[in-house]
C-alpha cells in the first residue's frame, strides 16, 4: 500500500516536472493541506474541539487559540513535541498525547506541525 | 506509569486528598468547596441540576422541556410496572418500602456482602428473588422502574455513608475514587480532566458540567438517546468517547464509581428523573 505522504510527496515531485504547476503546488503546501485536513478531521485530530484556529466552525475553548505560530514557537522540535506528547510540558494535560498513542501517525503529525506554522 | 502516578496525586490533591490514604469526608469537604468557589454565583442547591446549573443558555431551553418533560411516560410505565405482581404473587413493594420511595437508601455499602449495593442492582435482585429473569441494566424496564421509584423519592438527600472502621468499604471507596481521577483509553482522560477541572468550558460547542450533583438527577431522558437511561449507561458513554473500553453496567468497577460519586454529592437531594439533551 502507498502512504498517504509518500503519495503526496509523490504527487508533489511529479508536478514539479511539469512546468507552469510548480509554482502554485509546491511539496510544502500539499504537506499543509495534509496538515489542515488531518487537524480538522473529527476522528483524527479534532483540534477544534479544544482550539480556536483558522476560524474553524464551533471551537472549544479547553486549550489557547492556535496563532501566531512562529513567532510563538521558532522551536520547531518543540511545537512538534507538544503535539506529539503534550505530557512532556505538562503532565496533567489534557490535550491527547497524539504521537505517544498513536492517534494519528508520525507523517501527520509533521503535517500539521506544517500547517500550524502557517497561523 | 511513573508519569501517570505523579498526575494521579497532583490532581487528587488539587481536588481533595491522596486516593492511597481515604479520609472520604476530607475528600468531599474538599471536593465540594472546588466547585463551589470555581462557580461562586451558582447556589448550592442548583448542583443537581447538572450542566444547566452553569449553563445559562441551554438552561431556559432546558426549563421549557421541563413543562411537558420527556420522561413522563417513563415513570407512568414504571409505576404500572411497581404494581402489577410477579408470577408469584409478591410483587416489588415486597422488596421495596413506603411504594418504592427508597431512592434516598442507595447505594449503600453491604457489610456481610463485602460490596456496594445500587438501586437497580437491588431491582433485580428482588426480581431474582420471586422467580423473575433479571432485567437488562442500560435501559428500558429497569430505567422506567428507576425512573419511578426516583420520582417517589423526590427531595430525600444524599446521605452515602461510607463506615470509616470498615478497610473493605474504605478500600472500595478509593477504588471508585482511582477511577474518577484516573486517565484511561487512547485520548487519555480522566473524569476528572472534563468535569473537575475542564467544568465550565467547551468541548467545540458543548459545555462540560461539574461533577458536584452528577449522580442526583438520574435516571436521565436524553435527547441523544431519545429515551431514558441509567447512570451506569453515562458511565459506559463517557468512558467510550476517550477511546477506552467501557466497563460491564452494574459490575464492581461502576458500582464503586457511584459510590464514590454519590457520596461526594452528599447533602444535596435526589431529583430524577431528568432531561438532557
Ligand atoms: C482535549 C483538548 C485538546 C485537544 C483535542 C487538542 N489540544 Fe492542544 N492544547 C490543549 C491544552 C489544554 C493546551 C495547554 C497546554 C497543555 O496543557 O498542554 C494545549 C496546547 C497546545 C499548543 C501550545 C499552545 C500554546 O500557545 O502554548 C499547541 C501548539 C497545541 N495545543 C496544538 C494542538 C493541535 C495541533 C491539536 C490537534 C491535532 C490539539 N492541540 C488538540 C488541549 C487540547
Ligand atoms: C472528554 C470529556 C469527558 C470525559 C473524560 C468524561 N466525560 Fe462525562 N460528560 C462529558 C460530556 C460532554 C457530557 C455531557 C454534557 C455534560 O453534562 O457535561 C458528560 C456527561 C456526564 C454525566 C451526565 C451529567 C448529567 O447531569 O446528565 C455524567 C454522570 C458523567 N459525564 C460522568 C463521567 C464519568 C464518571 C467519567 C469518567 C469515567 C466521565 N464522565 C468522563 C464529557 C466527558
Amino acid at each position: 500500500m502507498i502512504k498517504k505522504t509518500s503519495f503526496f510527496a509523490l504527487l508533489a515531485s511529479f508536478l514539479m516536472l511539469l512546468p507552469g504547476t510548480y509554482a502554485t503546488v509546491s511539496a510544502d503546501e500539499a504537506m499543509v493541506a495534509k496538515g489542515k485536513q488531518v487537524a480538522l478531521d473529527r476522528r483524527k485530530g479534532n483540534c477544534l474541539a479544544c482550539h480556536m484556529m483558522d476560524n474553524g466552525p464551533l471551537p472549544g475553548n479547553q486549550g489557547p487559540p492556535l496563532l501566531a505560530m512562529k513567532a510563538r514557537f521558532p522551536d520547531r522540535a518543540k511545537l512538534r513535541e507538544q503535539v506529539a506528547n503534550p505530557l512532556t510540558f505538562n503532565p496533567f494535560s489534557i490535550m491527547p498525547p497524539f504521537g505517544l498513542h498513536n492517534i494519528i501517525s508520525d507523517d501527520e503529525i509533521d503535517a500539521i506541525v506544517e500547517y500550524l506554522y502557517t497561523l | 506509569m511513573r508519569m501517570f502516578l505523579v498526575a494521579l496525586a497532583a490532581t487528587a490533591m488539587a481536588i481533595g486528598g491522596l486516593a492511597t490514604h481515604a479520609d472520604p469526608e476530607t475528600d468531599r469537604i474538599a471536593f465540594q468547596k472546588y466547585y463551589t468557589t470555581k462557580f461562586p454565583s451558582v447556589p448550592r442547591d442548583d448542583f443537581q441540576n447538572g450542566i444547566y446549573s452553569i449553563d445559562k443558555v441551554s438552561r431556559e431551553e432546558w426549563m421549557e422541556i421541563e413543562e411537558f418533560p420527556p420522561y413522563e411516560l417513563a415513570i407512568d410505565a414504571g409505576r404500572d410496572q411497581f404494581e402489577t405482581p410477579f408470577a408469584n404473587g409478591k410483587s416489588y413493594s415486597d422488596c421495596f418500602e413506603n411504594d418504592g420511595a427508597v431512592r434516598g437508601q442507595y447505594p449503600y455499602w453491604d457489610a456481610e456482602r463485602k460490596e456496594v449495593i445500587t438501586l437497580e442492582l437491588a431491582i433485580n435482585e428482588c426480581r431474582e428473588a420471586n422467580g423473575e429473569k433479571p432485567l437488562k441494566y442500560q435501559k428500558g424496564k429497569i430505567a422506567e422502574l428507576s425512573a419511578y421509584m426516583s420520582f417517589m423519592s423526590r427531595g430525600q438527600k444524599v446521605n452515602v455513608v461510607i463506615p470509616t472502621d470498615d478497610p473493605d468499604a474504605l478500600a472500595a471507596y478509593a477504588r471508585g475514587k482511582e477511577f474518577y481521577y484516573r486517565k484511561r483509553g487512547q485520548l487519555n482522560f480522566a473524569c476528572i480532566d472534563c468535569h473537575g477541572s475542564g467544568s465550565g468550558n467547551r468541548v467545540r460547542s458543548e459545555m462540560l458540567s461539574p461533577a458536584y450533583g452528577h449522580p442526583t438527577g438520574w435516571p436521565v431522558y436524553r435527547s441523544k438517546w431519545g429515551a431514558i437511561g441509567t447512570i451506569h449507561r453515562r458511565f459506559g458513554g463517557c468512558n467510550r468517547q476517550v477511546r477506552a473500553a467501557s466497563f460491564k453496567p452494574q459490575g464492581r468497577e461502576y458500582r464503586e464509581l457511584e459510590f464514590f460519586l454519590t457520596y461526594m454529592s452528599n447533602g444535596l437531594e435526589f431529583n430524577g428523573p431528568s432531561a438532557r439533551r
